[in-house]
């Protein structure tokens, strides 16, 4: 059996993956390029005797290695010799888009032009006449519409046999003409940057002079993206309309849909699984220590990282849904000025927003970001937007030692933790990730109603990574506190006398000087790791109340006098304010690993936040403590 | 000499020269901004940064700082 290798090539935003998922189904793989965070998304197809490998190369505008996913094209191109590269072209924006396929005759590899969005070129008033495109630029030239997949079975007959692709259209005089001027202007002795501006106007000339003969423009009229993105990203709307869009996008996710089916969950695990698993074992005579691993170890652990799915499945559909518009290329647009005057860039605000949702979803989306550096340091710094699961934890020392002050104490710790994540990428623009700030430049795609598929599989494509990844390591650190939490070196034991009480015990002097050096939160900040709603619960277990109401107001009725002893109101900020800035929960580290591509950064990420975390919350207590505060 | 930053929007431009440095010059041509090409601005952000532009009937958006070293003549 034969394979081929074909590469889809083209542009972002022209339907590329629509086509890819469209040739190959179910059938695909989704990694990462060795080394950096951009996705490899391979598929497979099998046409008669051929086995055909498809590979999704990254969007790009050229292949000139201005960026991370030109480099990675090129090198590709370049090192893996693809058999037939698809270039996939916008119809509608096909000047532009013909760049890259100039670049790709330049290399002499094998290409098919797959011009897309057919539908939209029409309506924007362009003729195109295929014939004689293919003709001037000397390649075979097929049209289609991806969303309602029409074309695409063309598109397939032609991929089994790329030699055939080529024969009838070889030999175009205009491509000859130009092919012979760019390896004059390369063989001219002149300085690069002058060489590479004579190579860019000819490029364009080429396509200019191949358009003449092929493209008749009428006059259009004024479409409906065009009023919409006027509405959009209006002088007056524009910002409130984003706000808008942002708090029903977080409604819609934390309390119509992804929360109350979290809940739900969390109630059958909890609950009924728990409850017929113990049964079970029970009936069956399984050993107690066993019964309490599959049960609290796993059961527990495991529901830890499924209770998270529905919130995040339902977060990222919008986003995806969003993206799939052209909305959030206009929230780029419309904040990069207020993302600027703290150092980050217009498309950084979105994983930033998310990040009071959820820290997880926040460092996938930093994906959207256009250099590898501003990748980096979103990531980095988005734990520190107080997370949903920080909420509890708020709200009870609020509620217990600030009576009738609480949302004004939980918007400081807000904003505090916004300061912070300011205040540390600056920091890391300056030093680490030093160099020059990279121009914006973004292409504003028009306004496109995605089809729901497409929004779907991207969804389920970063659902799953979170899945995977992220569940695999939350499920044996669960496994490993499970253990700790019941044993100790002679046996099982109570939590009281546990290995992690001891662990506890270890912890509890580097906060003596914070006011808050128990053991007990010691073991609440190390539970905390795990997940940072565990920080309430795992002081409510240790201070003895079997069964922690759900209600805020109820738990510190419980905790009242227990938590009393060991907090003032100055500790018990202070506490807060470690609570807000340490370790990102389990969850969030391994999605740093596997965003980051290595340890290194998950680690590097949980040390320097705990540092922070302890000094902020070292200068908090012990400043309080001067002004007098300590009351 | 004006540059497109003091271009309005609603008014379309010629560009005569590309100031603009390094590498952020090859990405500027490879998206169509280079000597010859026809630009409508189309609108300025909320915030008075960055400009949204009219090119080779595509939409594309960059900062004020980048289109003050653009140099064009009104059509």
């Amino acid at each position: 059996m034969s394979v081929l290798n074909i590469a889809l090539a083209g542009n972002p935003n022209t339907g590329k993956s629509t086509i890819f998922n469209a040739l190959t189904g179910a059938r695909q793989h989704i990694g990462n390029w060795p080394g950096v965070t951009v996705d490899k998304k391979m598929g497979q197809l099998t046409r008669g005797k051929k086995k055909i490998n498809i590979i999704d190369l990254p969007g790009t505008y050229s292949l000139s290695a201005y960026s991370l996913e030109e480099k990675i094209v090129k090198e590709y191109l370049l090192g893996e010799k693809p058999d037939l590269v698809v270039n996939v072209v916008d119809a509608s924006n096909i000047e532009r888009n013909l760049y890259l396929t100039v670049q790709l005759l330049e290399m002499g590899i094998p290409t098919i032009v797959n011009l897309n969005m057919m539908d939209e070129a029409k309506s924007k008033g362009y003729e195109i006449n295929l014939d004689v495109l293919g003709k001037y630029l000397g390649a075979k030239v097929i049209s289609s519409v991806a969303t309602s997949k029409n074309g695409l079975q063309q598109l397939i007959n032609s991929l089994d046999s790329p030699n055939m692709a080529m024969p009838e259209v070889a030999g175009s005089s205009l491509l000859d003409e130009y092919l012979k001027q760019i390896a004059n202007i390369r063989k001219s002795e002149k300085d690069s940057e002058l060489m590479e501006e004579e190579i860019i106007s000819a490029r364009y000339d080429f396509i200019n002079r191949v358009l003449e003969k092929s493209l008749i423009i009428n006059e259009a009229v004024v479409s409906w993206h065009d009023r919409l993105d006027n509405i959009f990203t209006n002088r007056i709307l524009g910002i409130p309309i984003f706000i808008a869009i942002m708090y029903m996008m977080f409604e819609l996710t934390f309390t119509w849909v992804g929360q109350p089916i979290s809940d739900l969950l969390d109630g059958f695990i909890s609950g009924t699984l728990t409850d017929w698993v113990n049964g079970t074992m029970a009936a069956l005579g399984t050993a107690g220590w066993l019964q309490s691993l599959v049960t609290d170890g796993i059961i527990g652990g495991v529901g830890s990282v499924v209770v998270f799915v529905p919130l995040i499945f339902t977060l990222f559909f919008f986003i995806s849904f969003l993206d799939g518009t052209g909305y959030m290329a206009r929230v780029a647009f419309i904040m990069d000025r207020a993302m600027r005057k703290i150092g980050l860039s217009g498309k950084s605000i979105l994983p930033m927003l998310i990040g009071f949702g959820c820290t997880v979803p926040a460092i996938m989306g930093a994906r959207a970001l256009d250099t590898e550096r501003d990748r980096k340091i979103a990531v980095l710094i988005s734990p520190f937007m107080s997370c949903g699961a920080r909420l509890p934890v708020y709200a009870l020392f609020a509620a217990l030692f600030f009576p009738g002050k609480e949302s004004i104490i939980v918007l400081s710790l807000y904003l505090l933790g916004i300061l912070v994540a300011i205040v540390m990428g600056l920091i890391f623009k300056s030093t680490y990730f030093k160099g020059d700030a990279e121009p914006f430049l973004m292409e504003l795609p028009p306004f496109r109603v995605p089809t729901i598929k497409t929004v779907l599989l991207q969804t389920w494509e970063k659902g799953k990574g979170f899945l995977v990844k992220a569940g695999t390591i939350i499920f044996s650190m669960s496994v490993a506190i499970w253990f700790l939490s019941s044993y100790n070196f002679s046996g099982p034991s109570d939590i009281k006398d546990s290995l992690l009480a001891a662990i506890g015990g270890l912890i509890a002097p580097i906060f003596a000087l914070h006011g808050f050096g128990s053991w007990q939160t010691g073991v609440a900040v190390l539970t905390g790791i795990l997940a940072k709603e565990a920080v309430v619960s795992t002081l409510g277990v240790i201070y003895g109340i079997s069964e922690l109401a759900d209600d805020t107001a109820k738990i510190v009725t419980q905790l009242q006098g227990t938590l009393g002893a060991t907090f003032n109101s100055l500790s018990a900020y202070a506490f807060m304010v470690f609570t807000l800035l340490y370790t990102p929960c389990m969850a969030a580290l391994g999605t740093i690993k596997k965003e980051m591509g290595s340890w290194k950064w998950a680690l590097f990420a949980a040390g320097y936040t705990f540092v922070l975390a302890w000094v902020a919350s070292l200068l908090i207590y012990r400043i309080g403590l001067l002004l007098g505060l300590g009351g | 000499m004006i540059t497109l930053k003091d271009i309005k929007p609603g008014q379309t431009v010629l560009v005569d020269n590309v100031k603009i440095t390094g590498q952020a010059r090859g990405r500027f041509m490879a998206m169509g901004i280079m000597k010859g090409a026809r630009l409508k601005v189309i609108k300025v952000a909320p915030l008075g940064d960055p400009i949204e532009v009219l090119v080779k009937s595509y939409n594309l958006s960059f900062r004020k700082a980048e289109a003050e070293q653009i140099f064009v003549s009104l059509v």
